[in-house]
This record gives C-alpha cells, sequence and structure tokens, in this order.
C-alpha cells in the first residue's frame, strides 16, 4: 500500500477545506498539508452557494443584531458563545476573500453592497451578484495555487479514518483513477465533507453531498450533534430540487398561491404591509417559509406541475435589469431547467432539503476524537441551532475553517513524528473491508436503497413529522442498513474509476448519517425550527429539551442518543416572532 | 398524456473505455425512457442505476456551475446536465468524451495538463503590497469591475479546450479558460501581476498560439468569450513587445 505521510490531512476541497488548508500554511509554511477531495476542488458543492454571506458593514446595523438573528433564527438552539465569536470575525473573512479577487458586488461608489435575506433586522448579505459561492470557491481555490505547502491529492475517494491511542493518524483513501488505496499518515485531520442532503429524495444538493465525514468520524466515535435539524429550502423547482436564492426574495421576490394570494400573511408573517419589511412576510426564515408551504399544499391552495405541488415566486416586478444583474444564475436555471423565464412568469417552487443544521460535535472546530478537526457543513460548532439562517454558512466555512487551519496546524506541532505498525496494520484491514465490498456481485443494487432511503427519510423525517412516521422511518433505516450489510452487488468489480464502488461506499456513510437523524428526531419529544412534530409535542419545551442531541455509533444497531446543555451567554430564549409591525425598507 | 409528462424512449451510443480490460474502445447502445425535461446527464444516470452500474462519468451539481459534466454530444462539447434528450429524439444521439484530453474510463477524461496550465497562469491576485485586513476592502467601481468580470465566470468545464482546433494540434498551448483566467486577473484594478504573468502569455504557446477560430467562445456555457480575452492580450503583447505597455498600463490602461 502506497503510503503518503504529512502534518496535516484536509479532507474535502469546498470552502471550509480550501480556507483551512491557507490558514495552515499561512500559521507555519514548514507544515506539509495533504488536500484531498473526492473530487478537484472547484466541483466542489459550494460552487453552487448562491445568495451570499453575512457580514455586519451598515451603520444601523451591529454585532448584537447579527447575534440575536442568528441566536432567534436558531430557535434559541445555538451555542452563544460560538455564535459571539463568529458574528465578530465574518467580516474580516469576507474582507480577506475580497483582498484574495472576490468580486463581490459593488455599489456605484465602489464599496461593498449588501442584499437582505431572510431573518434579518437590516441588510447583511455581501453577494457576488447569485453566485456568490461560485466565487468564494474559486478565489479560494485559485488563492491556494500560491501556497507551495499545499499538496493536492484531487479525485482521491476518503473512505476511513485511522485512529491509534486514542487519537487520529491518518486517512485511507481510495485514488479514483485507479482505484489504488493510499493511507495518508498525519498528525491531524481536519474534516471539510460539508452535509449529507442527498439522503433525502428531493435536494437542493449535488451527488457529491452524501455525509462522508459525518460517516467516517461517527464510526470513529465521535458524536453527531443535533441532527434532526434538517433545513428544508422553500424555494426550489419541483422534482430536480435545484435552488431559486433566497436572494430572489431579499431583492424583493414574492411568494403567491394558486390564487394569486400572498399566504405568508396567514402563517404569522404578516401583515403584508409595509412591504418590504424586515424579518416579515417574504423576509421569514426558511423553517417558517417551508411550513407555511406545507399548510398551503394541505389546504389544496398550490398548484400542480408534472413533478409535485408548487406555489409561485414572482419576480417580475423586480424588472429585467435588476433581475439580470442581482440574479442571473437562477434566472438562466429557471429558464433551462424549468421552462419558465422569471422576467416575464412566476417561477414554480417547492421545499427542499438544503442544509444539515447538525454534524460533528466540534468546540471551535476540535471534535472529540484528539487530532480530529471539523468545520462547515458536516459539524457541529453550535452557530445554526435548530434553523441556519440564510448566508450564515458561507461565512460560517471561511471563519471556521480558518480556526480548523490554525487549530489543527498548532496541535499538529505538539505531536511526535512517527509512522507505526499498528497504523498500518488496521489500513490494511480497512483496505480488505473496501476490496470485498468491490468483488461482491451478490445482491440488491445501490440505487434502489439509495431511493428507499430518500423516500423514507422524505416521507418520515420531512418538513412535518409525528411519532409513528419517524418510528416507521427508523425502521426502515435499520432495515435498509441491514440490507446493505447483506450485500450490494456491483456490476463494475475493475478498480480503475470505479464510480459505482464509491457510491456503494458513500451509502454506507448515508444510511448511518440518515439513521442518526431519523432517531434524533424520534427522541427530540417537542417542536423547535426545522423540528417541527404533528403530535401532542407541537409546541417547543425548554425545561426538557433546550438541550443539543447526540447521537453516539453503537455498530449495526441504533445510534445511543443522549443530551447535552445548550450554552447561553446574554440572550435567554423567549418566543420566537417574525412579521407584526415594522417600517418599510429601503432596497440597495 | 400532456407532452410533459409523456414518456418516450431514446437511443444513446456511449463511448465505452476500460483502461483494466486492455480492449480498444467501442460504442455501446442504451434504450433509455425520457420525457420533456430529462437531461442527457439524467439519462446517463439512468443507464448507470438500472441498465450498466460499469458505466462511467463525472457529475455534481446538475445545475450547470460545477464544471463536472462536459461531454461531446453529437460531436459538440456540452454539459450534460445542461442538454436535453428531448432535443434529439426521434434520432439517436451519440455521446463521447470530451476531445482532445486523454480518457481514464468511458466518458472520464484526464483534467492534469488544464489543472497544471491553471498553475502557471498565477491565477490569484497579485497586490501592488500588502493591504492590513483592518483597512477594509478595496474601492473597486462596477466600471472597474466590468473590466473583468465575464473572465470571472469560468467554470473551468474544459468545453472549450474540447472545442480548440489549435489545442488538438498543439497541447502544449495554454489554451482558451487559462488565458481568459490569466486576463481576468490581469484587468482586475487590484492586481499589479502582469509581469509575472507576461511569460505565460507572450510566449509562443500563450495568445499567439490561437489563430482565431473561436469555437471556445461559441461552447462556452456561461459566455465567457476566452476568444476575445485572448485577442485583447495579442494587443497588450504587442505593445508589451514594443516597450509601450508599461507606460500605458501607468495610466490604467487595460483595467
Amino acid at each position: 500500500m502506497q503510503v503518503i505521510t504529512c502534518d496535516v490531512v484536509v479532507v474535502g476541497g469546498g470552502g471550509t477545506g480550501l480556507r483551512a488548508a491557507i490558514a495552515i500554511a499561512e500559521s507555519d509554511p514548514k507544515l506539509t498539508i495533504a488536500l484531498v477531495s473526492k473530487v478537484v476542488p472547484m466541483r466542489s458543492h459550494t460552487v453552487a452557494a448562491e445568495g451570499g454571506a453575512a457580514g455586519v458593514i451598515r451603520g444601523d446595523d451591529s454585532l448584537d443584531n447579527h447575534f440575536n438573528d442568528t441566536v432567534s433564527g436558531g430557535d434559541w438552539l445555538c451555542d452563544q458563545d460560538a455564535v459571539q465569536y463568529f458574528v465578530e470575525h465574518c467580516v474580516e473573512e469576507l474582507v480577506q476573500l475580497e483582498h484574495w479577487g472576490c468580486p463581490w458586488s459593488r455599489k456605484d461608489d465602489g464599496n461593498i453592497n449588501v442584499r437582505f435575506f431572510g431573518g434579518m433586522t437590516v441588510q447583511r448579505t455581501w453577494f457576488a451578484a447569485d453566485k456568490s459561492g461560485f466565487h468564494i470557491l474559486h478565489t479560494l481555490f485559485q488563492t491556494s495555487i500560491k501556497y507551495p505547502g499545499i499538496q493536492r491529492y484531487d479525485e482521491y475517494f476518503v473512505a476511513d479514518l485511522i485512529l491509534e491511542d486514542g487519537r487520529v493518524r491518518g486517512v485511507l483513501a481510495i485514488e479514483v483513477a485507479t482505484g489504488e488505496i493510499v493511507l495518508f499518515e498525519a498528525k491531524a485531520v481536519i474534516l471539510g465533507t460539508g452535509g449529507a442532503g442527498r439522503v433525502y429524495r428531493q435536494n437542493t444538493n449535488a451527488g457529491i453531498v452524501t455525509g462522508d465525514g459525518m460517516g467516517l468520524a461517527y464510526r470513529h466515535g465521535a458524536r453527531l450533534r443535533d441532527m434532526e435539524f434538517v433545513q428544508y429550502h422553500p424555494t426550489c423547482l419541483p422534482g430536480s430540487g435545484i435552488l431559486m436564492t433566497e436572494g430572489c426574495r431579499g431583492e424583493g421576490g414574492i411568494l403567491t398561491n394558486k390564487d394569486g394570494y400572498r399566504y405568508l400573511q396567514d402563517y404569522a408573517l404578516g401583515p403584508l404591509d409595509p412591504w418590504p419589511r424586515p424579518k416579515a412576510m417574504e423576509l421569514g426564515p426558511r423553517d417558517r417559509l417551508s411550513q407555511a408551504f406545507w399548510h398551503e399544499d394541505q389546504k389544496g391552495n398550490t398548484f400542480k406541475t408534472p413533478l409535485g405541488t408548487a406555489v409561485n415566486l414572482d419576480l417580475r416586478h423586480l424588472g429585467e435589469k435588476k433581475i439580470l444583474e442581482r440574479l442571473p444564475l437562477i434566472t438562466e436555471a429557471a429558464r433551462v431547467f424549468a421552462g419558465v423565464d422569471p422576467v416575464t412568469d412566476p417561477i414554480p417552487v417547492r421545499p427542499a432539503v438544503h442544509y444539515t443544521m447538525g454534524g460533528v460535535y466540534a468546540n471551535m472546530t476540535e471534535t472529540e476524537v484528539p487530532g480530529l478537526f471539523a468545520a462547515g457543513e458536516c459539524s457541529s460548532v453550535g452557530i445554526h441551532g435548530a434553523n441556519r439562517l440564510g448566508s450564515n454558512s458561507l461565512v460560517e466555512i471561511i471563519v471556521f475553517g480558518k480556526v480548523a487551519g490554525e487549530r489543527a496546524a498548532a496541535y499538529a506541532r505538539t505531536v511526535p513524528d512517527g509512522s507505526s505498525a499498528g497504523v498500518r496494520q488496521q489500513a490494511e484491514e480497512s483496505a480488505s473491508r473496501l476490496l470485498a465490498l468491490l468483488k461482491n456481485d451478490k445482491g440488491e443494487r445501490v440505487a434502489t436503497l439509495r431511493d428507499e432511503m430518500g423516500d423514507a427519510m422524505e416521507t418520515g423525517v420531512g418538513i412535518y413529522r409525528s411519532a409513528s412516521g419517524m418510528k416507521t422511518a427508523c425502521d426502515k433505516i435499520a432495515e435498509l442498513r441491514a440490507r446493505y450489510r447483506a450485500g450490494i452487488a456491483l456490476d463494475d468489480h475493475s478498480r480503475s474509476f470505479n464510480t459505482e464502488w464509491l457510491t456503494t461506499i458513500e451509502l454506507g456513510f448515508m444510511l448511518e448519517v440518515a439513521e442518526a437523524m431519523a432517531h434524533s428526531a424520534y427522541n427530540r419529544k417537542e417542536s423547535r425550527g426545522a423540528h417541527v412534530r404533528l403530535d401532542e409535542y407541537s409546541t417547543r419545551d425548554d425545561d426538557k429539551f433546550l438541550q443539543h442531541s447526540l447521537a453516539t455509533y453503537t455498530g449495526e444497531g441504533p445510534p445511543a442518543i443522549s443530551y447535552q446543555p445548550v450554552t447561553i451567554t446574554k440572550s435567554q430564549p423567549r418566543t420566537r416572532s417574525y412579521g407584526g409591525a415594522g417600517k418599510q425598507a429601503v432596497m440597495t | 398524456m400532456t407532452a410533459e409528462t409523456e414518456t418516450r424512449t431514446i437511443e444513446i451510443d456511449v463511448l465505452r473505455y476500460d483502461p483494466d480490460s486492455g480492449a480498444p474502445p467501442r460504442y455501446q447502445t442504451y434504450k433509455v425512457p425520457f420525457q420533456h425535461d430529462t437531461s442527457v446527464l439524467v439519462g446517463l444516470q439512468y443507464i448507470k442505476d438500472h441498465l450498466d452500474g460499469t458505466l462511467t462519468f463525472r457529475w455534481s451539481c446538475r445545475m450547470a456551475i460545477c464544471g463536472s459534466c462536459g461531454t461531446m454530444i453529437n460531436g459538440i462539447p456540452q454539459l450534460s446536465c445542461h442538454t436535453f434528450l428531448r432535443d434529439y429524439w426521434p434520432k439517436k444521439l451519440r455521446i463521447d468524451p470530451l476531445e482532445h484530453f486523454p480518457i481514464i474510463k468511458d466518458l472520464a477524461i484526464d483534467q492534469t495538463d488544464f489543472l497544471n496550465k491553471l498553475d502557471s497562469v498565477k491565477p490569484y491576485l497579485i497586490p501592488k503590497q500588502d493591504k492590513p485586513l483592518s483597512e477594509g476592502a478595496y474601492l473597486q467601481t462596477p466600471k472597474q469591475m466590468e473590466q473583468y468580470y465575464n473572465y470571472s465566470q469560468c467554470i473551468n468545464c474544459l468545453l472549450c479546450y474540447a472545442a480548440c482546433p489549435q489545442y488538438g494540434l498543439t497541447p502544449t498551448f495554454t489554451g482558451p479558460a487559462a488565458l481568459a483566467l490569466l486576463h481576468r486577473y490581469n484587468a482586475d484594478s487590484r492586481d499589479v501581476g502582469w509581469s509575472a504573468r507576461s511569460d505565460v502569455l507572450n510566449s509562443e504557446d500563450g495568445v499567439w498560439r490561437c489563430t482565431l477560430v473561436g469555437y471556445c467562445s461559441e461552447v462556452c456555457p456561461k459566455n465567457v468569450d476566452p476568444a476575445h480575452a485572448i485577442n485583447q492580450n495579442k494587443v497588450n503583447s504587442t505593445l508589451d513587445y514594443f516597450g509601450v505597455l508599461k507606460l500605458l498600463s501607468t495610466v490604467g490602461f487595460g483595467k
């Protein structure tokens, strides 16, 4: 087996991984960094983020505003010490990106412009048209080329973590092109592997968003936190789930039902006027908007499309010039993928799974496994609580990507050099298990299990949940895990570029992550943020559940669920409300 | 049944090549059911999921922004997520890997050469001096942004390399996307890296290798217009040769 030795392995070449790698290189140019990604970095899913990234720069805004919007947006399940650190570091990281060339949209005087987003008191979202993630990712990727310490391993699929003496010692990866298995021996490992939206059938996520990092850490004893909180984005194309950015509404777009009625006023987001008004109507948070869609659907107020029911996202009143300047990507996507021109017609949209608020439990990116760090969507550092505010995740990846890089660098300097026979032995055993999957030709197709998993999660752990529905999902996922263990039959047994093999390994991660989500949801007997129940637990219960859930891996059985207090510093839980009276906003 | 939901069947010929078998490339035909909104990518995924798990291709975002899924569709370089089976039916459709790149397996090509070229153009901001973060962002007016903005839209999908006959003939040519990116940084008001990039730009494999076919810009799914970037830089390269560019650049020429 080929062995590559380095100081730090960064798993994932998206915004988190690239920012972390740069932070390591800048903090200590002597450290050797392996940036290991299953795709070439610029293919990472950061690329598809549209709307923008939050950072307080307006005179009428404040860090307290950002803090309070985030904490109330998260229904008080945020760790407030982490939120405080976060809001204090957003702007410097956004400026850093600007210094690296990121083409943020500007005002006429050459200063950065900001737009509204849901759940925000004032305009706070830095944007690069509606390709913010694309520009952030390419800026970071191109900038990373400057640093000779960063050695890229593009299209290396990380399939296992290697631990010894209770600390991380490296990762095992498959070189995609050849199928060769490679051991990266390292002193520290950073996970920047993104979310797990693909465990659901209809989602906004790229095909690569399969929860690999969560699964890797979970299997090796790191606990997954707050996994029941899965965000449905309210405005996605039916069928494909392709995202129509929240920036549409941030720029003044409206949502109407089949009768042309702005239905959000019926769901504690009104009154309608004055419009636009922060934190009201279409500028409400994602959980509330997705829930409102569900009710409209139940009432028969949506309309049918060949790919599911929908409501209208109407941008027409913004005018062609503004639509093309501010929202070019979604305009093109609506034209090509939905056959609708937003300049002349409303876009049919419905909610789809978008984001995993939970992830690998990490205290300022340090996980429970010494030497293992996690940041970005795969992690739960505690800033999103029960519902993430739009435009907080694109800043999260750079703020905490940098923290992960600096902490991993510092940790790596404290760990002695040296390889170990035990590490090699473990790597050989893990490689044998991977090769056994490759050789298997008896059992079910990977797509069969994948689709059944997606449907089970959609049905049982969706926008609204009930005990019986979640129990059914838990049972179904357990059954799918048993069928997975019984064997996935591959058509392709070759080593080179075997994506069927890789997909099978990904499915293993996804099933375990899905199980953690379903059980965490089943056990949370209250409603909070994106976790809302139709049964007797339809309200928030701070006495019992102002707590993070933690899912512990138990092998073949279901996860063990436990709880941990939420860190509260200055914002005591109160009723989370949107809408109501307010001043009309001036759009910038 | 409306046209939107009607299921039809199309035949797709896909180039197959398995490096492990040693057998030469061949075409394999698949029958794929599709509806009005089925992209070529979704057609390939149908084959992979239900008919033949050995078929190999790259994809990720399925919304034309990640740049993974470029292929030759009936001989034209296109993103498979962005191209629809309805537009080819009732005729057959042929899918090949992108032209001018070595094949790893089936439709997956080796992108190493392109990635090395990307590195060679120093695609990062080279400022006059390091600006402390505490000073905040640079000022850059929308007009200054316009100078480079279009060239920052490249998704690195490689369609332009597959389209470029010159790259096919002379693989050392730096090529459309990398040169457009070089120009993106040169044209940025915050950047002073012209001289650091001039060797690549002025060399025989730089802008002068381009013979102005312009097919790169035609196939670009993001309207980046690399042909324009390259040919604008033939002028810049000439001015540079005669020592004029240095003078002009002090008054903001090309920014």
